[in-house]
């Protein structure tokens, strides 16, 4: 069967309902909204960031929340040089795993810079919130991490 | 106590079936593309859907953009008169395992499981994204190939492998697939010739990505006599476990696969020699991940099919390695495998499978 001949349709699957974000959750977004980083207290006294409502290993309840960050370190990247269409940036970027000062484990995010030449596992980088008026409480409040003193 | 301590009900894989494996099937809806594999997956071993006491299918909503797909999918093996029937939101390697816990009870004695997935429908980067943490991750929405390359970096970075090594996985993989006719991607192309591939996400060149690809696969499971009757060489499972890691990215050590290795355990891995291993490992730098976890030797050949960089049919890709690995055993090229699937980014979840011969 030629192509042309194919019956094509355009159908959008969706699920809008909204959820509370919750005690832990909720604090950690409501912290970005501040320009602040909030992580958990894990069992063994890892900074769990961002924080779940249990601690990923033991399942116990996670205990105090602790401020962090805004500075870390990539623990891994990857440079993307096209963007894809909901990509966080429209220009070559790096996702990374950034572990911010003070938490026991890495979150992610996108990372701007010029070239995938600055970066490196190690690197030190830094979170670059969006005005405050334009903050939200969510992931993307964070623009981008960005390279610590600009070039590494 | 291990599972390979644990007295089971022997349960064997009588019968395996796939459709070929093709990068975009629009000519045929589900039904259409599973029936053939049905109609196959009986036939080989001469039975009909009145000989199984039990259906569980695997696949899921977000390929084909409609809920509850797997009921109309339902038709391809004829709905009346009713029979038992379940479903898993998840690689049809794990509608088996319900299959065979149910087949543990032993109220019945054989049951037909299968899986199905178009991927070619949509944006399969876009799609994956929806299983991630709703909170922190999926509002940015990284792709899978993003998400595996952070997974190849930090390797690369504990220096447990190198891009050298990805090629020459990738490079293996098709090469083993010319000798697989309903595999996708055949090729014999040297690692030196994939290594000048551009990178797609770095540092994963193209050779290092699983092929989109549309595909369904069935097993018919046995227990009792009639695994006994259906088969000259009854292809045993011998150990059966899955586990998954947190969904928290950031709080694994993506360079290791504990979840597997658990797994392995339990299902008594080690306890003989491994002969072939079938993994679920779409992309290249996964198969040492996950070889490692597993405790596999160099003399263990891995993915004769082809694996997962030849076909990597989404929700089937998993169930196909418990088939290729059986196939293997039935036809007497091996004695003794491991069938390994995956679910979730990087690696989250694993299932392991041991398979042996009468």
């Amino acid at each position: 069967m030629a192509d042309s001949e194919v019956l094509h349709a355009e159908h959008r699957l969706e699920y809008p309902y909204s959820r509370s974000t919750g005690p832990i959750i909720g604090a950690f977004l409501t912290g970005l909204r501040d320009g602040k980083f909030f992580g958990a207290t894990g069992s063994d006294g890892k900074i769990i960031v961002p924080p779940t409502e249990y601690d990923p290993i033991t399942s116990d309840d996670v205990g105090e929340l602790v401020e962090v960050g805004p500075g870390g370190v990539i623990e891994s990247w990857a440079w993307v040089s096209n963007p894809l269409r909901k990509h966080p940036r429209t220009t070559p970027f790096a996702w990374a795993l950034i572990r911010l000062d003070g938490a026991g484990t890495a979150m992610m995010h996108a990372v701007d810079a010029a070239s995938p030449d600055d970066l490196a596992t190690g690197t030190r980088v830094t979170a670059k919130f969006r005005p405050a008026a334009e903050r939200i409480g969510s992931m993307s409040d964070i623009e981008a991490f960005v390279v610590e003193g600009g070039a590494a | 106590m291990s599972a390979a301590a644990r007295t089971v009900r022997p349960v064997s894989i009588a019968s395996f079936a796939q459709s070929q494996n093709v990068r975009k099937d629009d000519e045929r809806n589900e039904v259409e593309g599973l029936m053939p594999v049905i109609a196959e997956v009986f036939g080989n071993i001469g039975i009909t859907k009145a000989d199984v006491g039990f259906i569980c299918s695997g696949s899921t909503d977000y390929l084909i953009g409609g809920p509850f797909s797997f009921v109309m999918a339902l038709d391809a093996v004829g709905v009346w008169p009713p029979k038992s029937e379940s479903h898993v939101e998840m690689d049809g390697a794990w509608a088996l395992y319900e299959a065979w816990v149910l087949l543990q009870e032993g109220e019945i004695d054989a049951a037909l499981v299968y899986s199905f997935g178009r991927s070619s429908l949509g944006d399969l980067n876009e799609i994956l994204t929806l299983q991630m943490d709703p909170y922190y991750e999926a509002p940015l929405w990284p792709d899978i190939v993003s998400l595996s390359a952070l997974q190849a970096r930090a390797l690369i970075d504990a220096g447990k492998a190198t891009e050298a090594d990805f090629a020459a996985i990738a490079s293996r993989s098709r090469r083993d697939a010319l000798a697989n006719p309903k595999a996708q991607v055949r090729n014999d192309t040297a690692p030196e010739v994939l290594l000048a591939d551009d990178y797609v996400v770095a540092p994963l060149r193209r050779h290092a990505l699983p092929p989109i690809t549309d595909g369904a696969a069935a097993i018919v499971l046995a227990a009792g006599d009639k695994a006994l009757e259906w088969s000259d060489r009854p292809v045993w499972i011998t150990g059966f476990d899955h586990r998954m890691e947190t969904h928290s990215l950031g709080a694994r050590d993506l360079t290791s696969s504990p979840s597997t290795a658990k797994a392995a355990e339990v299902a008594g891995v080690a306890a003989g020699k491994i002969d072939i291993a079938e993994i679920h490992a779409p992309f290249a730098h996964q198969e040492i991940i996950v070889a490692e976890a597993l405790g596999l030797d160099d003399s263990v050949v891995i993915n004769p099919s082809g694996g997962p960089l030849a076909a990597n049919p989404m929700m089937s890709a998993g169930l196909i390695r418990i088939g290729e690995a059986a196939e293997r055993i039935r036809s007497g090229q091996a004695d003794r495998a491991v069938a390994h699937a995956t679910s979730g980014p990087c690696l989250q979840q694993n299932l392991v499978c041991v398979l042996e011969g009468a």
